[in-house]
């Protein structure tokens, strides 16, 4: 009988000695998308494995976590768990998340099973494959968190087709189709460092943290699930980053302009994560702003400087996005109050509580520039005219949302931006967009702007309802609209006994 | 470079060329310091439309919302095409004053300080 390995052989046999030598193909064509983007690699095996873990027991360990995992999804079932978060507004920010976030995990799988096969060096493919299959454990396990929420609220039914269609959450999508459609070098800077390493936070910590405020004990015990593979993706984005440092002084050109970029993309769609937090949780964690200074400003600040030593700066547009931290959660919730009759989920002004709120948290803003507008709709909403918009706003090419932001120097002034490429005329929302743009242009010119794509008639119609319903498949009455008066809140009275 | 892709000279399909709107036009109108509206609203609309078409058919209806809107002075109105100073010629149509396909046309009025003055 074999002698049982010890555990450094049998790590060296499992990840590195998956590894051969090319005596007869040529190694170039078996890894094609290795030299395109300008990487030079110079030696893998200085390629140092973040963790270290073997399939075997990534899967003993895995398949313990979610048998307990599920367990606990059974209990918050069978004992009706819904009828115990704060208030049904609460539920509006998970369908944002199962519509806007879950398929992101899911495109994550998607992007790291092609750079775990794509990258030259074993090591760094193990670390990817793994990361991929993480990243499918995760959809999986948000789905079924949340599945209990859709036998009792609108709005979660159609979340995968929705995510492929709707205006907003083309955000999203394109944000992970164009890191997905990157060279395989840029797209670890993009997902594994910029994202996962630096921005996570951003996004994780306020959902896990909301839920956990607001009485969500299944989306709480998934984000504890799903904390030790987190860690081990930011090793990941850390090792990733350092490597490519490390092995050629040409790299840090390339590696800056991706985090130039990445920052900036992240920092426009944790948008909708300022906005949860700031308006659409009934107990609320902490302000965006106030996040934005603990997980971006001060860890990722001590970050920088420790990447100094190889030349990197600070993301070109760090200044910008810290003047924003004072107005984005205002400017996107009004965009969806606005729109609430395109929305998936509802919408609502905020309560009094909830204003003053917010007037403490954004003392040099809210009052100023935001709370007018809360008080204008209120005015209308008393009037019975509750406001809904009736046009469709103008878009960035880049970033895909609507040109809603507005100069930091100047808040009652959107930012306007725009480029000439061949003859046709792009707009964008800030000069992060722009830039991106005029980096790579070929690329961008292909953006499948969603009021673009109405009005070529892709998308079903003649008219914005016939769009929502049959090409979104929204259930309308039903999933859109404000709060008041919606089926979620009249069926969440009879369960509550009242009037 | 246009494009970081593994093609020698990759070239994308322009989504939204003249051609795929159907004899429209894209023409965005905003309404600088109304933030009432989150954004400047996107137009299809044919390029052989007069501006006043513009201004008295299509605008009307979401512009219309704001309690403001009835009391702009178009006399006194001041307008940005593409960036620049513009006078529109209400007669003349759309193409022939140069406001082409993804224009965006800004309008400001400077006695009109949005709701309760804070550019709502």
């Amino acid at each position: 009988m074999a002698k049982k390995l010890n555990i450094k052989d049998k790590y060296r046999l499992l990840t590195r000695d998956l590894d051969w030598e090319y005596s007869y193909e040529d190694r170039k064509e078996a890894f094609p998308f290795e030299e395109f983007e300008g990487i030079k690699i110079t030696d893998w095996s200085k390629w140092e494995d973040p963790f270290r873990l073997t399939m075997d027991s990534y899967w003993k360990y895995q398949a313990e976590k979610e048998k307990k995992l599920y367990a606990i999804f059974d209990a918050f079932s069978q004992n009706n768990g819904h009828l115990n978060v704060s208030d049904p507004r609460y539920v509006n920010a998970l369908k944002l998340f199962l519509t806007g976030v879950s398929p992101l995990e899911y495109q994550a799988y998607q992007g790291f099973a092609h750079v775990g096969r794509q990258f030259g060096g074993v090591g760094a493919r193990v670390a990817c494959q793994m990361q991929a299959i993480d990243e499918l454990r995760h959809v999986q396990t948000q789905i079924h968190a949340m599945s209990h929420y859709n036998k009792f609220f609108d709005g979660f039914q159609d979340y995968s087709h929705m995510h492929d269609r709707v205006w907003y959450l083309s955000v999203p999508k394109s944000f992970f189709n164009d890191a997905r459609a990157a060279g395989p070098f840029e797209f670890m800077v993009a997902i594994g460092f910029s994202f996962e390493y630096v921005l996570t936070n951003l996004l994780f910590v306020p959902f896990m943290s909301g839920a956990a405020h607001n009485g969500d004990m299944a989306t709480v015990t998934f984000g504890f699930s799903a904390q030790s593979d987190e860690a081990r993706h930011m090793t990941l984005g850390l090792e990733v980053i350092k490597f490519l440092l490390e092995q050629h002084e040409d790299n840090v050109p390339i590696v800056q302009k991706w985090i130039d970029k990445w920052f900036w993309r992240g920092s426009r769609l944790l948008t909708i994560v300022a906005m949860m937090m700031d308006y659409m949780l009934p107990n609320k964690v902490m302000s965006w702003k106030e996040a934005w200074e603990v997980y971006f400003e001060e860890a990722g600040g001590a970050l920088f400087k420790d990447l100094a030593r190889y030349g990197i700066k600070m993301p070109k547009y760090a200044e910008t996005i810290e003047k924003e931290k004072e107005h984005i959660s205002h400017q996107a919730w009004w965009t969806f109050y606005t729109h609430g009759h395109a929305a998936g989920f509802h919408t609502w002004i905020p309560t009094d509580e909830e204003l003053d709120w917010l007037s403490e948290k954004y003392p040099d803003t809210f009052d100023k520039y935001y709370r007018p507008r809360w008080e204008l709709a209120k005015e209308m909403e008393a009037k019975g005219e509750r406001f809904y918009t009736k046009a469709l706003p103008q878009l960035c090419t880049t970033c895909q949302i609507p040109m809603l932001f507005t100069e930091m120097d100047d808040p009652t002034l959107n930012s306007f931006r725009d480029t000439v490429h061949n003859g046709e005329r792009y707009h964008f929302c800030s000069d992060g967009c722009k830039d991106i743009f005029e980096d790579e242009p070929e690329k961008y010119v292909q953006s499948w702007l969603p009021v673009h794509q109405i009005f070529q008639g892709n998308c079903g119609g003649p008219d914005v309802e016939n769009v929502l319903s049959d090409f979104y498949r929204m259930n309308l009455g039903e999933d859109n609209m404000d709060m008041k008066g919606s089926p979620d809140e009249k069926r969440w009275k009879q369960w509550k006994g009242v009037a | 470079m246009p494009v970081h892709a593994m093609t020698p000279d990759y070239k994308g399909e322009v989504l939204d060329r003249l051609e795929n709107f159907h004899g429209n036009q894209v023409v965005y109108v905003g309404w600088d310091h109304h933030l009432m509206f989150c954004a400047a609203f996107a137009y299809p609309v044919p390029p052989e439309m007069p501006f006043t078409a513009l201004l008295n058919e299509v605008m009307p209806d979401a512009f219309g919302m704001h309690g403001e809107f009835e009391k702009i002075n178009w006399e006194k109105a001041e307008w940005l095409l593409d960036g620049q100073p513009f006078i529109p010629q209400l007669d003349v149509s759309l193409a022939d004053q140069g406001i082409a396909h993804k224009s965006l046309l800004r309008f400001q009025t400077p006695e009109l300080t949005g709701f309760k003055g804070a550019g709502v």
